[in-house]
């Protein structure tokens, strides 16, 4: 008797619930959705406020500002020499590659150049900086899509190159090495060949990497057709590095405009991508970080012998004068514009980072997407938060 | 041999970037104020600003498509010098034999009020770089260049709330990077580094001494090494 009473109530419930759902219209608002300032995919604090409809994003907006600690401002009031310190911690992950332009930018106002042995070992660390930068986001990208063996891999073989920087400038991630006129000291004996191994394991990783992701099904499945930048839409962004090389661009800063390091004096090449989606930009980053241990086995070859410092004033000052530099760092260009008044220190230095110019897209591209889409697409347009916020 | 071949190359004419300012000095006419150009470098033009929307569609159409970044410089002195005023900074500037005299123009291509706008542009076709100037009247108002490239949004937002520059058209001006309720402009040179203000910076003091004991033995040590390299005393 109760069992059948039940059963007619639940019966009549269903039915009302039923009514309810043809009669009352639902809510189909629009929805908010925050990805981050915590979540594993944003590489520090980075928030994406996405209005949802449904499954798909109508606005995603980055908000910005969690880490920003003022280093325009700080610059000013630091010696040259004192703001490589600063500069180290933009981009983390290829610290020296940061002092790089920096340092051209200073030499160029006073008109010094660091000698043929410096600027040779300048490249070189600034190739191994790119290299442990890009080995991470080879395997983090795995890690945004739901693989998570490929990370293991990175930070194992990081480690190795890691190890490499750091027995020359005593650093792992903050060299602080370069000075204006030169390098701090020279490399230490049996550094070469224990690059030229590493470069070795090196390009093992990748093809491991590319056992693992490049050629896997699910990968290509997330990737492909995912967050399309076409070649305008890149350039009038000012993306730059491999963002835009996978959009079809080929524009290399170490090629077309190079301030003086050696990389105009070996043999290698730019890679670029005509599709300019996800996998693109992930294919020629893997490309890039192959190219580049090619690039550092040629330079361990040549280095010139000499003195690795120019004669500079102990007391460094550097003439008035304005001077934009920038160089093809592991993230894009990366390029600071000082302005000096004859000063120990810059007048004004703006620092242009590739990150910002190369999220400052997302608005763009996440118009319309998928949720689990927003995740592949700031993978694969890879940035440090560092390198945004500055 | 490294030495007189660059010293020629920087003697010689830069006929790119020559044959470039003379294309974009016609083409920009009344518009653009003064140029500057570094051989081989960079080259600078200083447009008006009511033309600054204008000056940049035209740069745009003459193949400089690829949008670098924009930011304003305030060329005013900031009133607290550098913060190099404190006990422990005396050492770094006695040890410097010429005092330090500060330029007192206002950059390449010259300038005529406190706040300047800034902006970069590259032209992949030709491989070179451009620089824009403008000088900002007291009113700190200029047309957006946000419809020309898209990517000078950020920049403009930023540019906003770090020197208080308005951008007419822009229609979301909301900060980037300060909090919303936060008071003033950052990067002016009269806004105070409260951080230097509360606690001195340490400057020198942080060095640690070299013991008395080991300096004189350090020191021939050193002087030795320079000499074998084939330094000069």
């Amino acid at each position: 008797m109760t069992a059948t009473s039940d059963r007619e109530q639940m019966a009549y419930v269903a039915a009302q619930a039923a009514d309810a759902r043809i009669n009352v219209e639902l809510d189909t608002g629009d929805m908010t959705l925050n990805i981050g300032p915590q979540h594993p995919a944003t590489h520090g604090t980075l928030r994406i406020a996405c209005r949802l409809d449904g499954e798909q994003v109508v606005v995603a907006e980055p908000i910005m500002g969690y880490m920003h600690r003022g280093y325009e401002k700080l610059c000013e009031v630091r010696t040259y020499p004192q703001c490589t310190t600063l500069i180290n911690r933009i981009d983390w992950l290829g610290s020296f590659a940061n002092e790089v332009p920096f340092i051209l930018a200073a030499e160029r106002l006073m008109e010094v150049e660091a000698p043929p042995r410096a600027q040779w070992i300048r490249t070189i660390l600034f190739e191994l900086s790119r290299i442990a930068n890009l080995a991470l986001f080879l395997g983090d990208m795995g890690v945004q899509i739901g693989a998570l063996t490929p990370v293991f891999f990175a930070f194992r073989d990081r480690e190795r190159v890691l190890n490499q920087i750091e027995e020359v400038t005593g650093g792992r991630f903050h060299p602080n090495f370069d000075r204006i006129g030169g390098l701090k000291d020279d490399i230490p004996k049996g550094w070469i060949d224990e690059t030229r191994s590493v470069m070795t394991k090196m390009r093992t990783f990748c093809d491991e990497m590319e056992d693992l992701l490049v050629g896997n099904e699910i990968f290509q499945a997330r990737c492909r057709g995912v967050g399309v930048i076409p070649g305008d839409v890149a350039v009038g962004y000012g993306l730059s590095g491999a963002n835009l090389r996978a959009s079809g661009i080929d524009w290399d800063l170490r090629r077309d405009a190079n301030p003086g390091l050696a990389w105009d004096q070996i043999d290698w090449r730019v890679w670029t991508h005509p599709d300019g989606d996800s996998f693109a930009r992930y294919w020629v980053r893997l490309q890039e970080t192959r190219e580049a241990t090619r690039i550092v086995d040629q330079l361990l070859d040549g280095i010139p012998s000499g003195p690795i410092m120019a004669k500079v004033p102990r007391i460094i000052k550097v003439p008035a004068g304005e001077a934009y530099v920038s160089t093809e760092n592991p993230l894009g260009e990366m390029g600071y514009y000082i302005v000096s008044k004859g000063d120990l220190g810059p007048f004004r230095v703006k620092i242009r980072t590739p990150s910002f110019n190369n999220i400052s897209v997302v608005p763009w591209v996440m118009k319309g997407v998928y949720v689990p889409d927003v995740i592949t697409i700031l993978g694969s347009l890879y940035f440090i938060l560092g390198d945004i916020d500055r | 041999m490294d030495e007189e071949q660059s010293s020629e190359e920087a003697s010689a004419p830069d006929e790119k970037r020559e044959n470039l300012l003379a294309e974009l000095s016609e083409n920009l006419g009344e518009m653009l104020i003064d140029s500057y150009l570094r051989p081989h470098e960079d080259l600078w033009l200083r447009v008006r600003i009511e033309n600054w929307q204008d000056a940049v569609k035209i740069a745009k159409a003459a193949g400089f498509t690829y949008f670098g970044f924009l930011s304003a410089i305030d060329w005013d002195i900031a009133p607290d010098g550098r913060y190099e005023n404190t006990e422990f900074d005396g050492g770094l500037v006695e040890e410097d034999d010429d005092p330090v005299e500060l330029d007192t123009s206002t950059g390449y291509a010259g300038g005529d009020s406190r706040f300047q706008l800034l902006a970069q542009l590259n032209s992949l076709d030709r491989q070179m770089g451009l620089i824009l100037k403008a000088d900002l009247e007291d009113n700190l108002v200029v047309d957006t260049i946000r419809d020309v490239f898209p990517g000078a949004d950020w920049h403009e937002r930023e540019a906003h709330e770090m020197f208080g520059i308005v951008f007419q058209g822009h229609p979301t001006l909301h900060p980037l990077y300060l909090p919303t309720e936060f008071e003033g402009h950052p990067l002016r040179k009269d806004f105070p580094l409260l951080a230097r203000q509360v606690k001195p910076w340490p400057g020198v003091v942080d060095i640690e001494e070299i013991p008395e004991h080991l300096e004189a033995q350090l020191e021939a040590e050193v002087m030795a090494a320079f000499e074998a390299e084939g330094g000069e005393v």
